[in-house]
């Protein structure tokens, strides 16, 4: 029988987290991620896991010791925000380029300066070229939902990458809401146990991680990694196909909302895809053919899957929590063009930066969307393509 | 602990020969001795830091370990050893794992008193059962001897250049053992290359076996930063132990100190600087007065040192 609960999004992974029981957590505190490390030691302190849990200093040292963990052959989980990934930036690379499956819970969360506690996606924007998988989240349930998938992507053998774990700081962190939580069992039979064939505790053959490589060797590294990504594409819908004959729950690369038959379609990461939706539903009673497509999976991009979903609508939007600096778009405007191109396909674009540190993303606001894409149709012009939602100019 | 060096040496190596260090370098001294204190029926997990020992060491595809051994980054290697340590203590409660695994961390100054200083820090706070090496050359010696926190006063570096308007490094060097103490760890200890490696040897045994966290600092000088003879680096360890530069001493527990080695007659500091080429400068008439300086420092330092061991 499923549990009805109600959850905020942090308790929501760190129950899933609970149901995993890794054999090491490290983390450090920083808001709005600091309660997952809390929920997960009064864990440990009350015996529901018998994880090992590792309060370090930094959040550089957190992904130093995930990383020391998982190669020495066990799960390795750790959570963080914002600064903290930023500290942790170039231990992202030694994870995923030494092949660890570790899995990290990132609450999404502004970059400073100005120093700012809410949410945006700018800190996992960043580290979207770092050779991690990144699989984004709407709401608590889908945060608990990935992060059971999680292990199961990161360890498989041909994956064998870390896993980011997204969700919007505050908006799904701390909002608390109605969610479906697997029974211990099914969850934990889900998730399974970990076999590593290689690791530094093996007492039978020693393992070397992490050489100095030379130009002989170095680039047939970064192949094998960009491959496993590939490889990752194919293992991430596999697993959700099995969690959804658990919990009932579908997922994919990503969700589409009434985009079918959609002229304007919105393309967009998080929790902003709820407010979305339903300025699709206001839009369509007024006779507006309007849709949402949610981007689940970021890393690996699905761009031939995206382009074939939009390819019918006259123009699309792509919303960006993130200001990319390139002054042209952001990192979904830039991926979804380049995907489009690759597929042969000519449309009309719009990008938007939106709801910049904790920035209120209204239905309202997110309805004068659709409405620009509307007049953009009827003008046969796009006008500026790289816009700005909800700001004082 | 009875020490024999002939069945010390005669032990099995686990630091193999083929690496790439220089000859008449300290780091791999060093590590050797360190690794023969180890049990030989003990695994060991070395987490090495970035610096000349890992990129010499550790070529793909070649490693010259025989135990298990991490690189991860420069900062963070008791960080990463920590994490090893922690996958250690899961694994043996969940009864995943058989034998015993000792972790020992590794680092030259530079990975060890400065940028790894706060991973450093917080791994012996924590307490996990392991050593941190450090194998200190008084300088960035991978990237070309840049000064360090670690690196003497009046010492010729690439960033502390001697010049019309430099006489080298102007600031002294940081006491880490001393701060490594203060966190109260089980064993802190510091030590080099003297009485065919009896000090080294004990003091690796005791750090390796101490129930939590341990630091070993071994000076381990550097042919190439140190401009010296390759012959001569026994001779100069010995010299940093006779002037007092380099004192022999352990601490327990953050405060029973002991000094392992009090000179008969403790020598002029001009016998350890003499034979390397970093404080040639220092020899010129004009500059004499800075050995002073020098001489002053270290008797200051070895004064306060024994009435530490006043308990």
């Amino acid at each position: 029988m499923a549990i009805r609960e109600r959850l905020s999004g942090n308790e929501a992974v760190a129950t899933a987290m609970r149901q995993i029981n890794p054999d090491v957590m490290a983390a450090f505190p920083i808001t709005p991620s600091t309660e997952i490390p809390q929920y997960f030691s009064s864990y440990v302190a009350n015996g529901k896991v018998d994880t090992v849990f590792v309060p370090v200093e930094s959040e550089h040292s957190a992904m130093s010791a995930v990383i020391g963990a998982e190669a020495a052959g066990v799960r390795a989980i750790t959570a963080t925000s914002s600064c903290g990934m930023a500290l942790m930036w170039e231990l992202l690379y030694v994870a995923s380029s030494s092949r660890l499956p570790l899995v990290m819970a990132l609450v999404n969360r502004a970059l400073s300066a100005p120093i700012n506690i809410n949410c945006d996606h700018s800190d996992s924007m960043g580290a979207r070229d770092a050779g991690w998988i990144q699989i984004y989240s709407e709401n608590s349930q889908e945060a608990y939902d990935n992060m059971l998938m999680a292990y199961r992507i990161a360890e498989h053998k041909d994956v064998r990458l870390p896993v980011m774990i997204c969700q919007d700081g505050f908006i799904i962190s701390h909002g608390v809401e109605n969610i479906v939580l697997l029974e211990d069992d099914i969850a934990k039979k889900f998730v399974g146990e970990y076999h590593p064939e290689e690791y530094l505790l093996n007492s039978k053959e020693p393992l070397a991680v992490g050489p100095y490589a030379t130009a002989p060797y170095f680039m047939e590294s970064r192949r094998a990694h960009a491959e496993a990504l590939k490889h990752a594409k194919k293992v991430i819908l596999d697993v959700a196909d099995e969690f959804e004959k658990i919990s009932g729950r579908k997922y994919g690369f990503f969700e589409t909302y009434k985009t079918e038959d959609a002229d304007y379609i919105m393309i967009v990461i998080g929790s902003a895809a709820g407010a979305g939706k339903d300025a699709v539903d206001i839009l369509r009673n007024q006779g507006i053919k309007a849709g949402v497509l949610k981007i689940r999976m970021f890393r690996p991009f699905p761009a031939e899957q995206i382009a074939e979903a939009v390819k019918n609508a006259k123009v699309i939007a792509c919303m960006d929590r993130a200001e990319g600096f390139n002054t042209n778009c952001g990192p979904i405007g830039s991926e979804v063009k380049s995907a489009l191109y690759d597929a042969g396909i000519q449309m009309k674009v719009v990008n938007y930066v939106y709801g910049l540190g904790g920035r209120d993303v209204p239905v309202a606001d997110l309805k004068t969307v659709f409405e620009d894409m509307v007049q953009i149709d009827k003008d046969g012009c796009t006008g500026e393509t790289y816009r700005y939602l909800s700001v004082r100019e | 602990m009875a020490y024999n060096f002939k069945e010390m040496m005669n032990k099995p190596e686990r630091l193999l020969p083929g690496h790439r260090m220089c000859a008449g370098c300290g780091a791999p001294i060093a590590l050797r001795n360190v690794l023969k204190a180890l049990k030989e029926e003990d695994h060991a997990v070395i987490c090495n830091a970035t610096g000349c020992m890992e990129v010499s060491s550790f070529l793909y595809p070649y490693t010259a370990w025989k135990d298990s051994y991490i690189h991860n980054a420069f900062e963070n290697a008791a960080a990463t050893c920590s994490g090893v340590e922690a996958a250690y203590r899961a694994m043996k409660k969940r009864g995943k794992l058989d034998g015993t695994f000792k972790f020992i961390a590794v680092g030259g100054d530079g990975g060890t008193y400065d940028i790894g200083f706060q991973s450093l820090s917080g791994a012996m706070e924590r307490n996990h059962d392991m050593v941190y090496v450090c194998y200190d050359n008084e300088a960035y010696m991978n990237t070309g001897i840049q000064r360090s926190s670690a690196t003497p006063m009046f010492a010729d570096t690439t960033t502390t250049p001697v010049g019309t308007l430099s006489a080298g490094k102007p600031q002294n060097r940081k006491d880490l053992t001393e701060i490594i103490a203060a966190h109260h760890v089980p064993y802190a200890a510091q030590t080099t290359f003297v009485q065919n490696f009896k000090d080294l040897h004990l003091k690796s045994e005791k750090a390796i076996y101490t129930p939590g966290a341990a630091f070993l600092n071994i000076l381990a000088p550097c042919p190439r930063g140190w401009r010296y003879n390759t012959p001569d680096i026994i001779d100069i360890c010995k010299a940093a132990v006779e002037t007092c530069f380099w004192p022999l001493f352990e601490c327990f527990n953050g405060e029973k100190w002991v000094v392992n080695y009090v000179p008969k007659e403790k020598k002029p500091i001009e016998d350890f600087l003499k034979l390397q080429g970093r404080f040639a400068h220092l020899f010129k008439p004009e500059n004499e007065f800075l050995i002073g300086e020098i001489q002053a420092e270290v008797d200051r330092r070895w004064e306060a040192l024994l009435t530490k061991t006043n308990w």
